[in-house]
């Protein structure tokens, strides 16, 4: 199938695409049966709980086991010294228990496996550990000493076209500012767990013999293979991992981590029993990834009428000393407006602290925000409504290659979202509306995440007789995603979706990518409809019992030559009571560019997710390291504040009709994080405009309107 | 230290050993095999696993099961027979009121508490008090701010808030409140 | 969690003989606060001596007036408690800005009273606290301090206590009725509660064994008007930065009479006396109000992180008693 076909073998025939279809899984979803990864039943279980490291820094001089051992009920105690040697760490994040380093405060140290949960956490606290702390560092400033520029030929960390610095000197309207954002932690409501059982004969490493099982809370099935596989030294054919239901991820569960590692190789030592082993909630916040805290400058060179001569946006961030993530905030900014002049730069430092990794829309949410408060800034200082000044700036062609834009239509988002949400006459001047107690305001942000296609996804189609199975290794964390592939299953074949059968989350099914950076339903849709078009080439429309066929997605689907990413709008109400500086958001409002939507109420709930996230971005989220240990001292949910039912008001997401071909075969782009891209943004305008107080640090809390 | 207890959960009887550290929520979990109640934080902080405990809604990580022999339990799975849907259930899927599901049991027991607690005329934080005698104990009308006050204790991290509180207003307008939690 | 015994004793003498007898027992009424604390190992008894259908769990007028609330009172079933909302909306309020629905259901009266600062370091068993453990030193004082302490704090401690009841029931001059090993005395509100001086481990002034029975509340004067009003970092479910109970009456534009406490401040809840005197018999004004907050603020010492506190407090008190006073009678 070439791009440019419509999806659908039998077009015409049913047209199961773009129907509001309730979630399949819903019924078992509101019951609670629809098992996760701790849920499988499983006989004579065993539960693991983990030390962790209480330096940030340093190397472990001693690992007194005694009291754990001795406590009726323990199986194992893995420290570094007795634990199995890996077979590749080239993966640092990956070597557990290999050696006396510490790197981080909350590191895997020892861990205990015993009969019963409250034994083997009792037991783990009776592991006692002593250390040789080293001076550690976890605090990131713009002027670091250790920053770098990470990247290399291919991927660089710096871009420059034209002279912004010539720009910045002349223009007449000059906006400079920095803004912050600070370390977040993904927090699905799902900890991250893992169930791992070893089955077959000898145990110990290199033995080479049995399987091993993994129950995961996983974003990718295949991918936690395959690296698990490898840490182990193991033929990844001997390792299923299985995750049918997943409690959240948004990001963090993109990839293995430590826990799955630790988790195997319990199993392995006590073969024939699953080990059970789902994260605490505090665990999770040294654990398994984070959003880096970033300092950004942004400089915006305009003429007095808006037009922008040149961009300038700086990124500093950490990483680990561990491995490099990086996150590149100011990657996008590239392309949102038509400035002649740009340059972007992102450095790093190599901090003591847990692994940064995946957060919903990383780069994209904090970069977004930071441009977009300065475009607020830069209208009030043009005295240009901040609609006007994005229609002044829009680009006719990708800024950054000149290529013609696929299905942009920001433009038509800012007018839609203007008309729904009542934004003509507004009053520009900040600080002079009043509500009763409250301080009112609105504000407005543009959104952009680039389009992303995996290939390498295959899907199986199965005919039984009645109906048709669709098989993928795919991952539903609460996208809809099993509800999409069988609406795009249903398409490719023609049929209605009630014949469709679809199972997904295990990798006994055929192989697929990750569910990250938006790329699910594009990449995996496009093995569903290959495969359909395969089963109905070679079985036509009257298929026996049996028939069966299978396809791997292309390895091109998006057009060349095209700029193909989402874009959107939103618009915001905030109050701020007059006396105690308390922020509420009563109305959020965006309308977004995704190409065509496959299924529109989990595409809603999509969006609106996504923009709820980014109102916590914007109000609530905050993890606090404290200098002195390298230790996040607010690491549970009553201490790091994620919105409550309280904090959201009328939130409503609308998308702009259509399809953009050049995204690939289902003309679809994705909607898991364009919806909290510029909401933050949205919201800190509306608090500015609500207030005349310009916060350029997250999260935005009341103190900076007391006294 | 062990102690052997009786739970009636969904409408079964259930005799076990527990230790005395047990929770509730890990009985209910670990021993009884119920994957209803789900773990979030386990400290009570974000309402995944709170359950009916005669009638009444809690969060089962913060009780213990030796202090609860004898209670009977309801979970989201036990508020309708097998097959069926609790009216508050049903709303849930209509409404798109739920993501990646963790968090949708537990957000749905509390929504059913909180119709029971409504019709009893019990007032929340945002309940108009200034009225002649606020100790009456009509039933509370459920509007959005107070459906959104009154479920404040469970967490949705995937933002199904808008549409969790589109569900149980449907519910609650349509007057199936106080019978729901008994 | 250390293996703890567990024992169901069949009334109230009993429960405080056996936890009396044993250093290493501890009472489990709702077990809200208990659980959290067995769990992160802030607390590791030997034995739970359950309170489970000991003590009254109801409301009910006292002869002479007032009413006595059994300290197994459920929070919520409190403040849902017709005369407790006819008569005292500041601890109906109160009550409903703490927590969430389903805690409420559980937590009960008197282990309310009892909760525990949710300083983050006290919470976390890696860290020096002078709270869980005496002499190791006050990680909160130069560490994260948005919650710390800015009234009575000492330099061994800078917690704050976290209950909204507990603040209430102080402004409304509550006692407490507490059954020991040497029998039943009665202790008022404010007076529970302790500052931290040198032994912060201690939160009151109760001894091991001592155990809640019961709440007495006065009635109000005719013509009061209460409020709570919590300031906080999200709309629902969190603990105050600040709040304010207040209780007024207000006679020809002057103030006759004012209760005031204030949560989020300090170690206990925090009576406003010298507020209270400086109102009393001035103009019910907004700017008496703020004065006699400031007033009372004056001596409060901050850090860089709560260093909006005060100002936070002096807003809220002003503007807690002006809608009070702005208020008609009921």
């Amino acid at each position: 199938m070439s791009a440019t076909d419509g999806p659908g073998a039998a077009p015409g025939a049913h047209t199961a695409l773009g129907l509001p279809l309730e979630r399949l899984e819903a019924a078992d979803k509101v019951t609670g049966r629809a098992p996760y990864a701790y849920e499988h039943p499983l006989p004579d279980p065993l539960y693991l709980h983990p030390v962790t490291s209480t330096v940030a820094r340093g190397r472990i001089t001693a690992v007194d086991t005694s009291a754990a051992d001795a406590t009726p009920g323990v199986r194992l105690v893995l420290t570094h010294t007795g634990a199995e040697r890996l077979a590749d760490t080239g993966d640092r994040e990956f070597a557990v228990l290999q050696s006396d380093r510490v790197s981080f405060y909350g590191q895997f140290v020892a861990a205990v496996v015993a009969d019963t949960p409250e034994t083997a956490r009792e037991a783990a606290a009776l592991v006692r550990v002593e250390y040789e702390a080293e001076p550690h560092d976890v605090v990131l400033t713009a002027d670091h000493p250790r920053l770098y520029p990470p990247g290399d030929e291919d991927d660089p960390a710096d871009h420059e076209q034209g002279d912004p610095d010539a720009e910045l000197a002349r223009a007449p309207v000059v906006v400079d500012r920095t803004y912050r954002t600070p370390m977040e932690h993904n927090n699905p409501m799902e900890p991250h767990t893992t169930v791992a059982l070893w089955t077959g004969d000898g145990p110990g490493p290199g033995s080479g013999d049995g399987d091993l099982t993994l129950y995961d809370s996983t974003q990718g099935a295949h991918p936690v293979r395959e690296t698990v596989a490898g840490v182990l030294g193991l033929d990844p054919a001997r390792v299923r991992v299985v995750s049918p239901h997943v409690g959240g991820g948004f990001g963090s569960k993109g990839s293995a981590h430590a826990h799955d590692i630790l988790a195997a190789m319990a199993a392995r030592a006590l073969p024939g029993r699953p080990v059970k082993f789902a994260l605490t909630r505090q665990q999770m916040f040294s654990l398994v990834g984070h959003r880096t805290p970033t300092i950004q400058r942004v400089r915006l060179a305009a003429e007095s009428d808006g037009r922008i001569r040149a961009l300038v946006h700086d990124s500093v961030e950490h990483t680990s000393t561990v491995k490099e993530f990086a996150e590149g905030s100011a990657a996008t900014s590239r392309m949102m407006y038509a400035a002649l002049h740009r340059r972007t730069t992102q450095r790093l430092a190599d901090l003591d602290v847990p692994i940064p990794f995946w957060m919903r829309a990383p780069g994209e949410a904090p970069g977004i925000y930071a441009l977009e408060s300065a475009m607020d800034e830069l209208a009030q200082a043009c005295g240009i409504d901040p609609v006007e000044l994005r229609l002044r700036n829009e680009p006719s062609v990708d800024p950054r290659t000149g290529e013609p834009w696929s299905d942009r239509r920001l433009v038509e988002c800012l007018r839609e979202g203007a008309e729904r949400f009542g934004w003509a006459d507004r009053d520009p001047a900040p600080g002079t509306r009043r509500e009763g107690r409250w301080r009112v305001g609105t504000g407005v942000a543009a959104a952009v995440y680039p389009h992303l296609y995996n290939p390498g996804s295959v899907a199986e189609i199965h005919y039984d007789g009645d109906r048709y199975t669709v098989d993928i290794g795919a991952a539903d964390i609460g996208t809809g995603s099993r509800t999409a592939l069988t609406q795009i299953a249903a398409q490719g074949l023609g049929l209605p979706v009630e014949r469709v059968r679809l199972r997904l989350g295990d990798t006994d099914l055929p192989a697929a990518t990750v569910a990250g950076g938006s790329s699910g339903t594009v990449s995996w849709g496009a093995a569903v409809l290959a495969a359909a078009a395969a089963f109905r080439d070679r079985h036509g429309t009257d298929p026996g019992p049996g028939a069966r066929a299978r396809a791997a997605a292309p390895e091109d689907a998006v057009a060349q030559g095209r700029a193909v990413a989402s874009f959107g709008a939103h618009f915001v109400e905030a109050r701020v009571d007059a006396d105690t500086g308390e922020v509420r958001v009563p109305r959020m409002l965006g309308v977004f560019s995704v190409g065509r939507v496959v299924n529109p109420r989990t595409a809603r709930s999509q969006l609106v997710g996504g923009m709820v996230m980014g109102l916590s971005m914007a109000l609530h989220e905050r993890s606090v390291l404290d200098p002195r240990t390298g230790h996040v001292v607010n690491a549970d949910l009553a201490e790091y504040h994620v919105p409550v039912h309280a904090d959201v008001g009328d939130v409503r997401a609308h998308w702009l009709e259509g399809e953009d071909p050049a995204a690939g075969p289902l003309g679809a782009r994705g909607v898991g994080e364009i919806g909290i891209v510029g909401a933050a943004a949205a919201v800190a305008n509306a608090v500015h405009h609500a207030t005349g107080v310009r916060v350029r640090e997250l999260p935005i809390t009341l103190d900076r309107f007391v006294g | 230290m062990d102690a052997t207890i009786t739970l009636h959960v969904d409408g079964e009887e259930h005799r076990l050993t527990v230790d005395t550290r047990t929770g509730l929520l890990d009985a209910l979990r670990d021993r009884l095999g119920e994957t209803s109640p789900k773990k979030g934080c386990d400290h009570g902080q974000c309402g995944a696993c709170t359950v009916l405990v005669e009638g009444r809604r809690i969060l089962s990580c913060l009780a213990l099961a030796v202090s609860h022999d004898g209670a009977r339990v309801t979970t989201a799975a036990g508020l309708a027979p097998r097959g069926d849907l609790h009216p508050v259930a049903r709303a849930f899927v209509d409404r798109d009121a739920l993501q990646c599901g963790y968090c949708t049991p537990g957000q749905v027991c509390s929504a059913v508490g909180v119709l029971d607690e409504a019709a009893r005329g019990w007032p929340s934080l945002v309940t108009d008090e200034s009225g002649d005698d606020p100790g009456e104990g009509a039933p509370v009308p459920l509007d959005r701010e107070e459906i959104r006050e009154r479920m404040s204790g469970n967490l949705c991290r995937c933002g199904a808030y808008t549409h969790i509180v589109d569900a149980v207003e449907s519910v609650g307008s349509a007057g199936a409140g106080g019978e729901a939690a008994r | 969690m250390r293996p703890f015994a567990y024992s169901r004793p069949r009334d109230a003498a009993a429960a405080v003989a056996e936890v009396s007898a044993d250093p290493e027992a501890c009472y489990l009424a709702g077990g809200t606060n208990l659980v959290d604390h067995l769990r992160l190992g802030i607390t590791r008894p030997g034995l739970l001596v359950d309170l489970r259908d000991l003590l009254d769990d109801g409301v009910e007028e006292m002869p002479g007036g007032g009413l006595r609330i059994g300290a197994a009172t459920p929070n919520s079933d409190l403040a849902a408690h017709p005369l407790v909302r006819r008569r005292h909306p500041m601890l109906s309020a109160a009550l409903l800005s703490g927590a969430s629905g389903q805690l409420r259901n559980a937590a009960s009266t008197g282990g309310n009273l009892l909760q525990r600062t949710r300083c983050a370091y006290f919470r976390d068993t890696a860290a020096p606290c002078n709270k869980r453990e005496p002499g190791t030193g006050c990680s909160a004082l130069e560490g994260h301090g948005r919650h710390n302490a800015v009234l009575g704090a000492s330099r061994h401690c800078v917690a704050v206590h976290p209950s909204d009841m507990a603040v209430a029931l102080t402004a409304l001059d509550a006692r407490v009725r507490v059954l020991g090993p040497g029998g039943e005395r009665v202790v008022p509100l404010p007076g529970l509660h302790r500052l931290p001086g040198d032994e912060p481990h201690r939160d009151t002034v109760l001894e091991h064994g001592d155990l809640i029975t019961a709440v007495e509340l006065p009635d109000p004067p005719r013509g009061r008007r209460s409020a709570y009003r919590k300031v906080r970092d999200r709309a629902s479910y969190a603990f105050a930065l600040v709040s304010v109970a207040a209780a007024l009456e207000v006679a020809d534009g002057r103030v006759r009479g004012v209760r005031l406490a204030l949560g989020g401040l300090a170690h206990a809840p925090w009576r406003a006396r010298r507020a209270e005197e400086a109102l009393t018999g001035a103009p019910a004004t907004a700017d008496a109000f703020r004065e006699a907050a400031r007033a009372e603020l004056a001596d409060a010492r901050t850090g860089p992180d709560n260093a909006f506190k005060p100002a936070l407090a002096v807003a809220t008190v002003t503007a807690v008693l002006r809608d009070l006073a702005a208020r008609g009678d009921r």
